[in-house]
């Protein structure tokens, strides 16, 4: 009982970073109706950026976190918008998604070569321990990592749902040319929709990064159970995404625990078959938003 | 005119042209740069690159530079096999590398079949069970490590029942089905046997596994990276038995990356730039003044190796590559005589390498020799 405990709450902080990154899914669906396959690259970037900036800038680590941050708004918040979606959506979703292929790639290398191929430390910006839960002794890292991470979620949904300028970004997201009519100004609130996907991939990546270390190959598998997270939880909600981040995060530790660590990325791999075949609107998502 | 243009032309082709082949002997080295095993290939690298230019300074090997030659096989088998054929077609007299037992599997048969010998890093028994006489080791066969290890679990920790943590590679699984026949042979009970994967980055799962097997200590059989994630994971699962480790587990990159979490952990080490040896403090000082940060074992074994192979050719007398595998076989080279090779060292008939070796334990981030161990044949 112990075991389960533990695998339960380790399965729901690793949920809630997939959740992070699967937002972001989400969010770029939400706007251009394409998939981002740099996803996973934009939440192994912001650690990359920030231990770049302390080891080749010299500078303090906190300064250094603020630094990469502001930077990677611009470049992947700003930039991803302006200079990559911009100019390829014109073109249609397919010339956009094979672009963010592109990205990809121009980001795991250039993260490899221009900082290390190797797998760095990143300092853990939450409390490390052991405190004891219905009797089971459990990471206190991995209840912090839980909080802060669905603390933001949680952020952004009350944003979404409860302001102002959230409603606007659905409004939006949900019919652009009427948006428009309105005199709703589309494109800034598209521009908000991407850094706000920014920021909660630096998150993620600050969060995750002390726990499997700052390398420029974690964008694979972040990614990959991002996507599936987000296919699971249902791709045009943000609750959906939270909702199948946890599932991911669960099967992922359940599978590695009580199968095995070879199947343990093919489990949930099984289960986004299952939901493509059976419920492919998700968890929580809208089915008629999914069939257009 | 055209007289006067081809004169200028071949004139200034004598300035430009570059030293010619025949004042070089080329060495390729085909090593993990990139992927799961950047962090030993890397240290691999640098020992040679290091190796290179101390013997280069001292006029090459019989007044031949060495070339060298890095090529990138990102950790993969596929890319290997082509980067050592592709060492092959170049002319190398000698392959380096690779570190991973399974990618040195998968592409020894080539350097073989081509009659050129292959120095490579990795641990995995099978490697010189194959018959495959251009194969040399520049670390402990894990076979030869693994009873030491076991005698420490009985004789030093008094332990009664040991989680076993692999990776499901040629390397882990050639450790665990060394390590656990070791064990039982000594009444020590296999309370887990955890197989993870080769690049994992959640280890938190199986180190609550190991945390709930009830063992008195685990014994942890990964690479570098993989190594210091799961220290990190057991830290942070609260697991407060003995951990232990071969070589991997208490290399520099292990203890730079898992921080206060590699704090405690015990094992054996075949190379430590901290052992007590002479060889390996000057070897230590100058991979650190060159590279700015401290060389793991397998620095050690790329610098040796390339050392080991300027000794058997001046000993030979030519760039024969028959002669060469030859002469290795059998070979002892003392520190005396040659201080590049930095600790006494033989190979035996297989390809083998035999030193003396070391237990140790990490205490304030920092490795500590407890105990040398002798030669398994002095």
């Amino acid at each position: 009982m112990d075991q389960l405990i533990q695998l339960l709450i380790a399965g729901l902080a690793t949920g809630a970073i997939y959740a992070l990154a699967a937002i972001g899914f989400t969010l770029v669906w939400q706007t251009s109706q394409t998939i981002n396959f740099a996803q996973g690259e934009f939440v192994m970037l912001p650690a990359i950026l920030a231990l770049a900036a302390r080891d080749l800038l010299h500078l303090p680590f906190w300064v250094a976190l603020i630094v990469a941050t502001a930077a990677f708004l611009a470049l992947f918040g700003f930039g991803f918008k302006r200079f990559l979606v911009d100019p390829m959506l014109k073109h249609g979703v397919l010339p956009l998604a094979i672009a963010t292929m592109a990205l990809s790639i121009l980001m795991k290398e250039g993260a490899k070569d221009g900082y290390s191929a190797q797998a760095a430390q990143f300092p853990s910006m939450v409390p490390e321990g052991v405190v004891s839960i219905v009797g089971a002794a459990v990471s206190l890292r991995d209840i912090a990592v839980f909080v802060v991470a669905v603390a933001a979620i949680v952020a952004l949904q009350l944003f979404v749902d409860r302001t102002r300028l959230g409603r606007t970004m659905q409004a939006t997201a949900q019919n652009p040319t009427v948006a428009r009519i309105l005199g709703i100004r589309v494109e800034r609130m598209i521009l908000l929709t991407f850094l706000i996907n920014a920021a909660l991939a630096a998150l993620a990546s600050y969060l995750i990064s002390p726990i499997y270390l700052a390398k420029f190959s974690n964008g694979e598998f972040i990614g990959l159970s991002a996507f599936i997270a987000a296919i699971v939880g249902g791709f045009n909600q943000v609750r959906g995404a939270l909702a199948g981040g946890f599932v991911v995060g669960l099967v992922d530790n359940l599978a590695a625990a009580y199968v095995s660590s070879g199947y343990r990325t093919a489990v949930p791999l099984a289960l986004l078959v299952v939901f493509i075949l059976f419920k492919p609107e998700g968890l929580l998502g809208r089915r008629e938003e999914r069939t257009v | 005119m055209k007289a006067f243009f081809a004169a200028v032309l071949l004139g200034t082709a004598t300035f430009v042209v570059p030293a010619s082949a025949e004042d070089t002997v080329k060495l390729v080295d085909v090593v993990e740069l990139s992927g799961a095993g950047a962090t030993a290939g890397t240290n691999w690298r640098n020992g040679i690159d290091l190796a290179v230019a101390e013997i280069n300074a001292k006029g090459g090997i019989f007044g031949k530079k060495i070339e060298i030659v890095h090529y990138d096989t990102q950790t993969n088998p596929g890319n290997t096999r082509a980067a050592v054929q592709r060492a092959i077609d170049e002319g190398t007299y000698v392959v380096l590398g690779p570190v991973f037992s399974g990618p040195i599997g998968a592409s020894m048969q080539i350097a073989q079949k081509a009659g050129v010998p292959q120095f490579v890093g990795g641990e995995a028994a099978s490697l010189t069970k194959q018959g495959n006489p251009y194969l040399f080791r520049s670390s402990l066969n894990q076979a030869d490590a693994m009873p030491k290890l076991a005698n420490w679990f009985r004789d030093e920790l008094k332990t009664k029942s040991v989680a076993v943590v692999w990776v499901n590679n040629d390397f882990g699984k050639g450790g665990r089905d060394s390590m656990i026949p070791e064990l039982q042979k000594r009444g020590i009970a296999v309370a887990a046997d955890i197989a993870t994967e080769s690049g994992q980055a959640d280890f938190a799962a199986d180190a609550i596994k190991v945390k709930n097997s009830g063992a008195d200590a685990v014994f942890v059989y990964l690479n570098e990276e993989e190594s210091a994630r799961f220290l990190r994971a057991a830290k942070q699962q609260g697991i407060d038995k003995p951990l232990v480790g071969e070589t991997t587990l208490l290399g520099a990159k292990v203890i730079e990356l898992a921080g206060d979490a590699a704090n405690g952990v015990k094992g054996h080490v075949g190379l430590s730039v901290d052992a007590p040896i002479a060889g390996f403090k000057s070897f230590s000082d100058a991979f650190q003044a060159k590279y700015a940060y401290k060389s793991d074992h397998n620095g050690i074994k790329g610098y040796t190796s390339v050392w080991a192979i300027k000794t058997a050719t001046e000993k030979n007398g030519s760039f024969d590559r028959e002669a060469l595998m030859k002469t290795m076989h059998g070979i002892r080279i003392s520190p005396k005589d040659v201080p590049g090779i930095l600790i006494e060292t033989k190979w035996n008939d297989v390809g083998d390498v035999d030193r003396e070796s070391f237990l140790a334990e990490v205490k304030d981030g920092k490795q500590v020799i407890t105990k040398i161990l002798p030669m398994i044949a002095p």
